[in-house]
Formats: C-alpha cells, sequence, structure tokens
C-alpha cells in the first residue's frame, strides 16, 4: 500500500478557505488544498457526530463541493463558516472515460456539479443544462451552456433531454454524458442507444460503506459506489434496475417514486 | 482429481469459500454475482424482524489492518422483503438465510415466515448488538442454547447454524451448548468489538462510536476460537474471520473448519477474491499432495 493509497483510507482534516453563494439553495466550498481526483469520482464528507454523504468535487484545484441545502447533512455543513474545519476520505469510485471525441455532456440540476470536472477535462463538449427555473441555475459565467428550463423562465423551454433530440437531428456527438435525475438519465440512455452513441451516467444510490462491502448502494448486480458511480452503455444495458427501483436506508426496495418520495422527507424547504 | 468440495451438515459445497453475512447480501442479485464468481455458498444480510434504518455513517472504516464497522442491521423487516425471497429461492446453489432478532420470539417469528420460501440452510446471527438479558445472546450459553432450539423446532429439518462472537471468555463452551440444543453447525466468528478514534477530529470515527473488527487483524483470534470449538463440537464448523488468500482458508480449515467464511477479502480484492482463493487452495494442495479438502480439517489438532 503506498502513501497516497493508505491516505484516501483515513479521514483527513480539510479546512473551508472560501464560501460562495451560487443560488438561493446552493453553496459552493473551497477547501485549503487540492485533491487529485478522476471526474466523476466522488470523497466522503464527514461532519463528526452529524454523517458522512458521498460528494463530486466541482472544482479540484483547490478542492471545492458545490451543494444544495437538501437535508440533515446539507443543512449542517451550510452552518460551517469560513475557517472552519471538516474532514473527508477518497476519492473513491471509478469516475468517467474521456474520449478526445466529439462529446455532449447533459446536465440536470445539481447533476451539473458532478459533471464539472468533466466538462473542464474536454475539448469544447457540448453543454446542455436542464433546470426547473431560471433561479435554480449557477455556473452559467463558468461554462457555455445551453439552458432549458421547465417553466420557461429562460433558454430553451422543456427539458434536456427534448433539447438534445433536436440537436441530434443535424449533429452527430460520439459520446453522451449525463448527471442528473435518473429519469432524465434514463431517457438519454435509450436516446444514445437509439443513435447507436455511447453514453456515461453518474448514478444515485443511498450509501453507507461508500467502499464496496455493504450493498447498499445496489443497482441491480452492480454497487454505485465501487462498480461506479459512473456506468456506461454496456452497464445500464445489463442494470435491471437502472431507471425503476433503488434502496432505502433499510434495504427495502422500492420504486423511483418511492425512494425520492423517501429522500424528499427529509427535505428542507427553500424560498 | 483434486476434490476441492466440502459439506456442512450434509449440504454439499463445490469449494470451501461462502461469503459471510453483512457483505453484498443485500440482493439476490449481489448472490447470484457471488455465485458467478466462484463462491461455494452465499448467505445473505441479516434478516429482522422489523424495518430498521442502521446507523448514521461513518459505518465501515478501513483503519489499516482491518475493517471497523457498526452498520446497526439495516433491514426493511421479514415482511417487506417476498420480492427479494422469492428470487432467492430459485436460486440452485447453497443460499444462507442469516436472521436477527432482540427476543427469541423474534427468530422464530422470521423463520416460521421464510420457511415457505424452503431455506434449506439459515444462519442465526445471535452475535448482534441487540440484547436480551442484558448482553447478546451468543455471549451467554443458555441464551444461545435457547434461541438455537427454539428455532429448530420451528424449523423442521432445515440447517440451523448459530454464529458466534468472539467477545466472550469461553466461546468453546457456547458451542457445545448451542450443539446439545441441535444446531447442525457452528460459525465462528462475528466481529471483535472495537474503537478508532481519529485524533484531528478529537472524535471516534464511527457515527456509532463502538464497532467490530473484521479483516487480516482478527484472524488468529478466529484461528483460536475455531481450534477451541473444533475440540469441543462434532458437528462442522465456518471459520470465519480475516480469511483474505488461499493460504489463510487453509489455516483455517486446518484449525477445524469445514469451510470459510469470506467478508472483508472482498474489500481488498475486489468479488474475484473467491476464484483466486480457491486457485490458491488447489495449488497448495497440488504442492503437498493432498487429494481433497476432507483430509485436511482439523489436521492441526493430530
Amino acid at each position: 500500500m503506498n502513501k497516497m493509497e493508505k491516505e484516501q483510507k483515513i479521514h483527513r482534516k480539510l479546512t473551508i478557505k472560501q464560501i460562495i453563494d451560487e443560488n438561493y439553495k446552493t453553496k459552493t466550498f473551497f477547501f485549503n488544498e487540492k485533491i487529485d481526483i478522476k471526474p466523476g469520482q466522488f470523497i466522503m464528507l464527514w461532519l463528526p457526530e452529524i454523517d458522512e454523504k458521498p460528494f463530486s468535487l466541482s472544482y479540484k484545484k483547490p478542492a471545492a463541493v458545490t451543494v444544495e441545502l437538501k437535508g440533515n447533512f446539507t443543512k449542517e455543513l451550510f452552518k460551517l463558516k469560513q475557517g472552519d474545519n471538516l474532514f473527508y476520505r477518497g476519492p473513491f469510485g471509478n469516475g468517467f472515460t474521456a474520449y478526445s471525441k466529439k462529446a455532449v455532456v447533459v446536465a440536470g440540476g445539481m447533476g451539473l456539479a458532478g459533471v464539472s470536472l468533466l466538462i473542464e477535462s474536454l475539448k469544447n463538449p457540448k453543454v446542455i443544462f436542464g433546470v426547473k427555473q431560471k433561479k435554480d441555475l449557477f455556473f452559467t459565467e463558468r461554462f457555455k451552456m445551453d439552458i432549458c428550463t421547465d417553466d420557461n423562465s429562460i433558454g430553451y423551454k422543456g427539458l434536456a433531454t427534448e433539447k438534445l433530440k433536436q440537436l441530434l437531428k443535424h449533429e452527430k456527438y460520439d459520446v453522451i454524458y449525463a448527471c442528473g435525475p435518473e429519469i432524465m438519465m434514463k431517457t438519454l440512455f435509450e436516446l444514445a442507444e437509439k443513435h447507436k452513441i455511447k453514453c456515461e451516467t453518474s448514478l444515485e444510490r443511498f450509501m453507507f460503506c461508500g467502499i464496496g462491502v455493504c450493498g447498499s448502494c445496489a443497482c441491480g448486480n452492480k454497487l454505485v459506489c465501487r462498480d461506479g458511480p459512473v456506468f456506461s452503455s454496456d452497464d445500464l444495458r445489463e442494470m435491471k434496475d437502472f431507471g425503476s427501483y433503488a434502496k432505502l436506508k433499510n434495504g427495502k426496495k422500492a420504486s423511483l417514486q418511492e425512494y425520492h418520495k423517501y429522500r424528499s422527507k427529509r427535505i428542507i424547504k427553500t424560498t | 482429481m483434486l476434490d476441492l468440495s466440502t459439506s456442512i451438515a450434509g449440504v454439499k459445497l463445490k469449494n470451501p469459500t461462502i461469503l459471510s453475512s453483512g457483505i453484498l447480501g443485500t440482493s439476490p442479485e449481489l448472490i447470484k454475482r457471488a455465485f458467478e464468481n466462484n463462491a461455494g455458498a452465499a448467505t445473505i444480510k441479516s434478516i429482522g424482524p422489523k424495518p430498521r434504518e442502521g446507523n448514521n455513517n461513518p459505518s465501515v472504516v478501513d483503519f489499516g489492518h482491518g475493517l471497523l464497522n457498526a452498520i446497526g442491521l439495516p433491514s426493511p423487516g421479514y415482511k417487506n422483503m417476498d420480492m427479494e425471497f422469492d428470487e432467492l429461492s430459485k436460486i440452485k446453489e447453497p443460499v444462507i438465510w442469516s436472521i436477527y432478532g432482540s427476543k427469541i420470539e423474534d427468530f422464530v417469528n422470521i423463520t416460521k415466515y421464510i420457511i415457505r420460501y424452503k431455506p434449506r440452510i439459515i444462519e442465526l446471527n445471535i452475535s448482534c448488538p441487540n440484547k436480551e438479558k442484558g448482553m447478546l445472546f451468543s455471549q451467554d450459553r443458555n441464551c444461545a442454547a435457547d434461541v438455537t432450539k427454539a428455532v429448530k423446532n420451528a424449523a423442521n429439518d432445515i440447517i440451523i447454524i448459530p454464529k458466534l462472537s468472539p467477545n466472550v471468555t469461553n466461546i468453546a463452551e457456547i458451542a457445545y451448548a448451542c450443539e446439545k440444543a441441535g444446531a447442525d453447525a457452528i460459525n465462528a466468528i462475528n466481529t471483535v468489538q472495537a474503537m478508532v478514534i481519529n485524533i484531528d477530529a478529537k472524535k471516534p470515527v464511527l457515527h456509532y462510536k463502538k464497532g467490530g473488527i473484521s479483516g487480516p487483524a482478527i484472524k488468529p483470534v478466529a484461528v483460536r476460537c475455531v481450534y477451541d470449538i473444533y475440540e469441543n463440537v462434532k458437528i462442522p464448523i465456518i471459520g470465519t474471520g480475516g480469511i483474505t488468500n488461499g493460504r489463510d482458508a487453509i489455516e483455517m480449515i486446518q484449525a477445524g473448519a469445514s469451510a470459510v467464511g469470506i467478508g472483508s477479502a472482498v474489500y481488498y480484492h475486489g468479488i474475484g477474491v473467491f476464484g483466486s482463493i480457491v486457485n490458491e487452495i488447489k495449488e497448495w494442495m497440488q504442492e503437498n499432495n493432498y487429494n481433497s479438502i476432507k483430509e485436511l480439517i482439523g489436521i492441526a489438532h493430530e
């Protein structure tokens, strides 16, 4: 076991250097150091005596996470100020495969934070960013993106998947990357299959261990934490639960609808 | 011809490796994946009496010499798992159904419920943190015997295997009490009580603070427990604790195990670890002129 391998297993201290308000419910927390990570991998952030949760990095040097105020963990995270400490271990998981070809990246809502490092690693990718409403946007200065809103408050009116469907009528892409609501990723995967384009999606499941032993994040016979969180078309074709089932914290297999309802029980109201 | 098969109370295993409870066994698909990767048998995550969410994270950490965990026995509860049970019952390879409870009645109720899915083997997780009379079932020989007897009575001819805790003074006498109460085999050991503190956070790393160690750190503890149990019982033993390669497995078998539980090794080497352990066992047997696993069981006692 080399030094880096050893380090990623033990929780290490991070200090918050800067906090940026991205929108009414989203903040970026910049840390005091860089973390060596591949786009699509994740770290486990630990707030002692609260909980530990998986996060993508939205920046690498210095490392940062971009987080939506959602449940108990993020509520506590949002209380932290510049100079406060927290802990992390990782990186874990596999990450995206960066093809040096013509790529389109589709992000839904907070999914954009999960593909930020990917976008930076690609050469002139097409980026489509779908949100419910204008006020949910972030990183609009950082990336050149085609914006879609459900309520027509800005950009293309309608779903990001519809926007891509239109683009595919006159543009050719070699790979579709996706991160966002699973229903969106399922639609994108089906679209990719129809057009015979490679697809990579980053999945989300409730996670206990994060290191490939407990089975809490199972999707079909795959573990989101260790076999994923990024899955390719070849994986997705075999994953029966993709787009349909997820496990609750107690392990009960639930429809995605029930899963989201369960997860949103803990959601904090933002205005 | 090299014979890697072994048997546990009449159930034949193509090789002595068994996926341990709590590792991956949350779904029938993952159990099938263990078999596709050459596991001889596979144990499901312990089924509980009612829905239970478990602890907050961190719940599993690698502390450098093994894993420390306190996941807290999350379970949908046996009444919410018919879809999974149905799939499990279709698997042809030996599936071990692990169950837990806080009262003897819980074990009996779960057994009576799952019996319709015709499990061949039930493992009693009596080394979990749920307590009766202020201690684990497996920390008192009378408690361990009572729960074994009650489940055995409810289970007709299903093979019953209590899984014992090493956190006791004399594990062999508890194993003996289970044998007298009708246990068909013994699994030893569950995790060893422990704690790790992060000195920068100045807090225990696990959210639950205390947990149990598995992995390489506990292998000598497990070998000693299996050795002691072997001298005290006639029923077969599944030796579990810290086995990550073929030599470890052979060591456990020489101590008296008829088969070996594989858990944390999945973390260290991935799910392909069953295949590599089996290959390493095979190579060692060829080099040392053994033709069957059965010749090796307990030979360290001779």
